[in-house]
């Protein structure tokens, strides 16, 4: 196992595991999500709780996930004590919800050493327990939340009900109080308008859609998170079986209309993969939004086999990185938007340049 | 960049069309991509607990409305109108508070009002429950004694409630189960 970031620098010094481009799929299915929420039996929910109570939450559950060999050894931060950009650095990387991320009460996140698993204490529920992997790997993912979650299970004394199962703050997520999710690219059905027709057909088997940067985010760079949306009445196994087999059949549509967009206009999606690359290469100022939708374009180039582009592993950094919060982080001081444009311009820049010269090293060792 | 139908508000969703081989990008901004149905958010999907709250309250009388905005919590004292309005529960005891209430609404939600996936482990369920039914005895005794009969009285449903209920079982979905039905 890796050794746990000591503090905050360390964490953003380094790659999110979820970024690396690995793992079944990638070229489509960035991520693969579980969460887990869960409350403790004795303490009302947070939103009711005194922050005295909060405290002994935030101590009592980071102390017992310490004790555990899946938390072993982790990273706590509490979210009072993190500057506004740490705090806002920590939802860019999707560690933390914007609900725990203001900063306002006792709350915290426990990271593990390997960054895979995490929870976020305080949350809307006492704890959500959180598992990142790259690629499409549900049973894995699950594998992960599941044993941690059972270890918890151990020291503490969950809200649970035999009827109606963990009880959860907002009884959308009462039962399993499970939500998995994968994060798809689907360029060539945004581009051939049948998007909307996938969409609705996901949401009429009972799995939800959002953007990058869940409830409420827009849809950006032709990404969508996919998930569950009930919690009762059906297992996690269940849930989850119905998520891959949803998500199998939307890889193999996207896959067909990438086919048929190939086939029928090669020449224009070529064009516009290697114009994107070319201004994500010699841009002097770019929005943040400008580059995922740009990266949503060479992405699509990557998984065509198009030789000369950067690896998957840059372009899912890049989708972090260039957030305002990474950005100002990385910069060491506040930037305001245009300087922020410029500043983000040349950080691309150097990462595609760097990029470019590991590869022609590999070609040439 | 502004909206290109509108071209007031800012442009915030963005399509590519390909038409005749020619490939054309529109931005335009949420409310123009809504009006014209090319919204792909899923926004417009998402649950809000307010409209099934508010769709179910439709079917009550006045009464029966004022009567179920009045039931509380014992527990955390929370009332079924303030989580009306805010979609939360206050304590995990909320759930039998307010169980005759939360069991439609559930299964608006859900489709379903039984849980059936994982559970704490059987030993520590039972020494959960006995310890639940300590906590009850202890509210009931607190109620008594402040003369407030009518949080007793649900109390004592609660109680009668929880000793009724089966001791929990082994977990139905063993984590270690190979093969399935299917």
């Amino acid at each position: 196992m890796s050794e746990a970031p000591r503090d905050f620098q360390e964490l953003f010094s380094r790659t999110s595991p979820w970024l690396q481009g690995e793992g079944p799929h990638a070229e489509m299915v960035l991520s693969t999500r579980i969460r887990l929420a869960r409350n403790l039996r004795d303490v009302p929910f947070t939103h009711r709780a005194r922050d005295e109570q909060l405290l002994g939450v935030l101590a009592s559950v980071s102390a017992a996930a310490q004790e555990s060999t899946a938390f072993r050894g982790s990273l706590l931060l509490r979210m009072p004590e993190c500057t506004a950009d740490q705090r806002q650095v920590l939802v860019e990387r999707h560690l933390v919800s914007h609900e725990l991320g203001d900063g306002a009460r006792p709350r915290g996140i426990l990271i593990a050493p390997d960054e895979r698993l995490s929870l976020m204490i305080n949350e809307e529920d006492h704890l959500r327990l959180q598992s990142m992997t790259p690629g499409f790997q549900l049973a894995e993912c699950w594998a992960l939340a599941d044993a941690a979650d059972d270890e918890l299970d151990q020291s503490l004394d969950f809200a649970f009900s035999q009827e109606i199962g963990y009880l959860t703050s907002c009884p959308t997520n009462a039962g399993t109080g499970l939500r998995a999710s994968v994060l798809i690219h689907l360029p060539a059905l945004v581009l051939l308008e049948e998007i909307q027709r996938v969409l609705k057909s996901i949401m009429q088997v009972g799995l939800n859609v959002r953007g990058l940067y869940g409830e409420h985010s827009e849809i950006m760079g032709n990404l969508f998170q996919i998930s569950n949306q009930t919690t009762l009445g059906r297992s996690e196994r269940d849930s989850i079986e119905s998520l891959e087999r949803v998500t199998r059949q939307i890889i193999e549509t996207e896959e067909r209309a990438r086919e048929r967009m190939l086939r029928d206009a090669r020449t224009q999606l070529e064009d516009k993969v290697w114009r994107a690359y070319g201004t994500l290469r010699y841009c002097r100022s770019i929005h943040a939004k400008e580059v995922i939708n740009l990266c949503s374009a060479v992405r699509l180039g990557v998984a065509m086999s198009l030789p000369g582009l950067c690896p998957l592993r840059t372009l899912n950094e890049l989708l972090v990185l260039t957030q305002p919060a990474n950005l100002q982080m990385a910069a060491g001081r506040e930037l305001s938007p245009a300087e922020r444009n410029v500043y983000r311009a040349e950080l691309v820049r150097e990462r595609l340049i760097a990029a470019d010269r590991e590869q022609s090293q590999d070609s040439q060792g | 960049m502004l909206c290109q139908i509108c071209g007031k508000n800012p442009a915030s969703v963005h399509f590519t069309e390909i038409h005749d081989s020619q490939m054309s990008e529109i931005h335009v901004c949420e409310r123009c991509a809504e009006e014209k149905g090319m919204q792909a958010s899923a926004q417009q999907h998402k649950f809000e607990i307010a409209d099934l709250l508010a769709g179910m309250v439709d079917s009550m009388t006045q009464t029966d409305e004022e009567r179920v905005g009045h039931v509380s919590c014992a527990r955390c004292g929370l009332l079924y109108s303030q989580f009306k309005e805010t979609g939360r529960l206050g304590c995990s005891e909320c759930y039998s508070a307010f169980q005759f209430q939360l069991r439609p609404l559930l299964r608006r939600i859900h489709g379903d009002t039984h849980h059936r996936g994982k559970s704490p482990s059987h030993g520590k369920a039972v020494a959960t429950r006995s310890r639940r039914i300590q906590r009850l005895h202890d509210d009931l005794r607190r109620a008594v004694d402040r003369e407030d009969f009518e949080t007793a009285a649900t109390v004592r449903d609660e109680i009668r409630r929880v000793e009724s209920e089966p001791v929990p079982a082994v977990d139905p979905t063993p984590t270690d189960a190979t093969g399935s039905a299917s």
